[in-house]
């Protein structure tokens, strides 16, 4: 670093520099440590106001924490001969959940794909209309499910159905987003060739676009299951059938019937576990294996 | 694939045989592939029992629905047995009409009163004897002296008329009356939302746009205590029919949730990450014992967690908040620990050589690699977040999950189940817009 030809007038401009580093380093460390701050205040006046709006104090809460599941397991010891029939008992529960989720995903997954496709620049069938299917989206990722779920419950009646269309409605909104982001790196060479012999716009699509992002629609499909099975179980809570549904009828019953909640738990903890890493093997496979 | 002129043409037909075969299997698959999904769908078609739901869905339920979500009604009701009559809208207490505020449409003397309703319809109560005036019908009679006595000036009753021993309802586009032995309820319908902005106890009850900002602006003191812009202000604020008071600190308390629970689980689940990356583990133990930890709290379900939380703490935002916190800790902590074991290892080596300790490796040579993913991470869960907290919300009884199911509970409110609806939809559009902002300001820079 040290030149012997270095003038003095180097030397100042060197301190310069130095000194111009210096203070915005210092002007940066000042910022974020206002941004910390903004922060540290926002969290512990965020917990304040929350803890004084519960019911039931943070503090005294955290001493009954395990109450709950220490009952549920105690419980389930005691009555332990009866886990396996009510783990059978809670199977067809479990198959509505998953049915619930499988068809949502499917189609809502078919439904995202319209959108992403007609929402992408180059790939769009009517291109003025783009904004339109992006608002779409964007409108039906905002709509938690859980409202969709209610009201159609008061129109439909109880049941897997409302349960179904409030999260195919989600996920149609959340893959179109998702998918026409991968649609955008999409190469389209292969379109144009196509439409050059002269296929149409379903054509360009189908066999164009398609094979491209197949992989990449794959992958994000599975991810949304999983994420699904566990709003659709969560919905069953609310009003909607499967495996929640049952959950909170034996909850609601409360001591006596905790084996049959904790059974409930058991079957719905193995198959988020399961789906999670099934989905993770197949998204490998997709991802880095397959040709 | 290259072919030479001297090549004999056998390889062309061979290849060309091959690749039929191949695109011919693969056609096959996907035709498989497409039976099999339709094999499925027709499955699930049996098993949600479609067929059935068309009978069992209530289309009158529906209409109900939309057409209350656009509309309110006024009920004027009398009790049988006091002769009390009261003017209310949607037959709320709160919303009771002062003798002095009785709209034009409604005439009371007594225990008579008359009640002009839309299209022709009217109503009038005189005594025990319950007339509904019907343009095409004619005139329907209920005798209230003795039980509830229905005459009809034709033989046969009309589809709209819903008739039992101790209850007759009459529905028409002109309104609704029903009678029972102590109760003669009519309602008229009217568009829109009903004091949106004023409930009937407020003096600005009634004005008009230009009328409530002339009062604001020059009239006199409607309370003497206060000017009329507070009055205003504190009328709109508690307003007994919308309760926006209420309503704003319920949209606070999901969003509250979504930002205790988020960030709380992203600085929880920062040093446990480290613990559980392979190139900072301690030890393989504890970093094998971190990765099932994280496992096991993402496999238990947020609902478990929901469940187990709300025993503890009871209803409120702070449970919801927990809830959130410990699901998304299982989720930040894998995300992360992906994150940190993808770090540049030149930089920590840089340092290591000027002699910088753990710490000072993590704070210069880790966060600011990994910081721009973690935040992304952060901030797009959070507006996820907010969304959930309104699910958590309503299982645990706080926020505007709870508002809502309340009111979707009494299927009486849809009006008000619309205004959450588009309350929650916009939430969760400015918290999108928000948490796109702060991750270009944070991780781009400016």
């Amino acid at each position: 670093m040290t030149d012997m030809t270095r003038s003095a007038h180097d030397l100042t401009g060197l301190d310069a520099i130095r000194h111009d580093y210096l203070r915005m380093t210092r002007q940066r460390q000042l910022y974020t440590g206002v941004l910390i701050l903004v922060f540290i205040v926002l969290m512990v006046a965020g917990f304040d106001t929350a803890d004084s709006r519960n019911a039931g104090g943070f503090w005294e809460g955290l001493n009954q924490i395990f109450d709950f599941p220490a009952d549920v397991i105690s419980e389930a010891i005691e009555k332990a001969a009866n886990l396996p029939g009510h783990i059978m008992d809670a199977l067809p529960a479990l198959i509505e959940t998953i049915n619930i989720a499988a068809v949502a995903t499917l189609i809502g997954c078919g439904f995202g794909t319209l959108f992403a496709v007609l929402g992408t620049r180059g790939l769009a069938l009517w291109p003025a209309l783009i904004p339109v299917f992006r608002r779409i989206t964007d409108i039906l990722r905002a709509i938690p499910e859980v409202v969709i779920a209610l009201v159609l419950i008061f129109v439909m009646g109880g049941g897997p159905v409302p349960a179904m269309v409030a999260i195919a409605l989600h996920t149609a909104g959340a893959m179109g987003k998702l998918f026409s982001e991968v649609n955008e790196n999409v190469d389209l060479r292969p379109v144009e060739g196509l439409a050059s012999v002269g296929a149409n716009w379903s054509l360009r699509i189908w066999l164009g676009v398609f094979p491209q992002v197949l992989p990449n629609y794959l992958s994000y499909g599975l991810m949304r299951l999983e994420v699904n099975i566990r709003a659709s179980a969560i919905l069953g809570f609310v009003g909607a059938g499967g495996i929640g549904y049952e959950l909170r009828n034996a909850m609601t019953f409360g001591q006596g019937r905790f084996d049959e909640a904790a059974a409930i738990f058991i079957v719905l903890f193995v198959t988020i576990v399961l789906v999670d890493q099934i989905s993770s093997a197949v998204r490998h496979k997709l991802t880095h294996g397959g040709q | 694939m290259e072919l030479s002129a001297n090549d004999t043409p056998t390889p062309l037909s061979a290849l060309r045989k091959s690749e039929l075969s191949r695109i011919g299997s693969k056609r096959i698959k996907g035709f498989a592939l497409v039976g099999a999904l339709l094999a499925y769908l027709i499955y699930v078609f049996f098993a949600f029992d479609i067929m059935g739901l068309a009978e069992r869905a209530r289309m009158d339920n529906a209409a109900i629905l939309v057409s209350d979500s656009v509309t309110h009604k006024t009920h004027v009701t009398r009790d049988n047995r006091s002769g009390a009559i009261s003017v209310a809208i949607e037959g709320s207490r709160r919303a009771t009409y002062r003798e002095e505020q009785i709209p034009e449409w409604v005439t009371l003397e007594g225990q008579n009163a008359e009640i002009i309703l839309r299209d022709g319809h009217r109503v009038t109560y005189e005594g025990a004897l319950i007339t509904y005036h019907h343009p095409a019908f004619g005139p329907i009679v209920i005798d209230t002296a003795n039980g509830v006595d229905l005459q009809l000036p034709q033989d046969q009753i009309p589809g709209f008329i819903n008739a039992a021993s101790n209850r007759v309802s009459i529905t028409t586009e002109g309104g609704r009356l029903t009678v029972t032995r102590a109760r003669t309820e009519t309602m008229r319908y009217f568009f829109g939302w009903e004091m949106f902005f004023f409930d009937l106890e407020s003096p600005f009850s009634g004005m008009s746009v230009s009328e409530v900002l002339a009062s604001v602006v020059s009239g006199a003191r409607l309370d003497a205590a206060q000017s009329n812009l507070s009055l205003m202000v504190s009328n709109v604020w508690y307003n007994g029919i919308w309760r926006h008071g209420d309503v704003f600190w319920a949209l606070t308390e999901t969003v509250l949730m979504a930002f205790l629970g988020t960030f709380g689980a992203a600085l929880i689940a920062l040093p446990l990450a480290f613990v559980a990356a392979s190139n900072f583990a301690p030890s393989r133990v504890m970093r094998f014992a971190m990765r099932r930890v994280f496992d096991f709290v993402r496999g238990v379900d947020a609902l478990i967690f929901t469940i187990i939380l709300s025993r503890a703490f009871g209803p409120g935002p702070l449970t919801g908040a927990l809830a959130i916190l410990i699901t998304d800790t299982g989720a930040f902590g894998k995300l992360f620990s992906e994150a940190l074991e993808n770090v540049d290892n030149r930089q920590i080596e840089g340092l290591a050589s000027t002699g910088a300790n753990a710490m000072q490796r993590s704070r210069f040579g880790v966060l600011p690699q990994v910081m721009p993913i973690l935040l992304s991470q952060v901030l797009y869960l959070f507006e996820s977040n907010t969304r959930s907290a309104t699910i958590v919300g309503a299982i645990v009884g706080g926020g505007i999950g709870l508002l809502l199911t309340q009111a979707i509970q009494t299927t009486q409110d849809w009006e008000k189940v619309t205004y959450y609806i588009i309350l929650i939809v916009l939430l969760v559009i400015a918290m999108d817009v928000l948490s796109g902002w702060l991750r270009r300001k944070l991780i781009k820079g400016e």
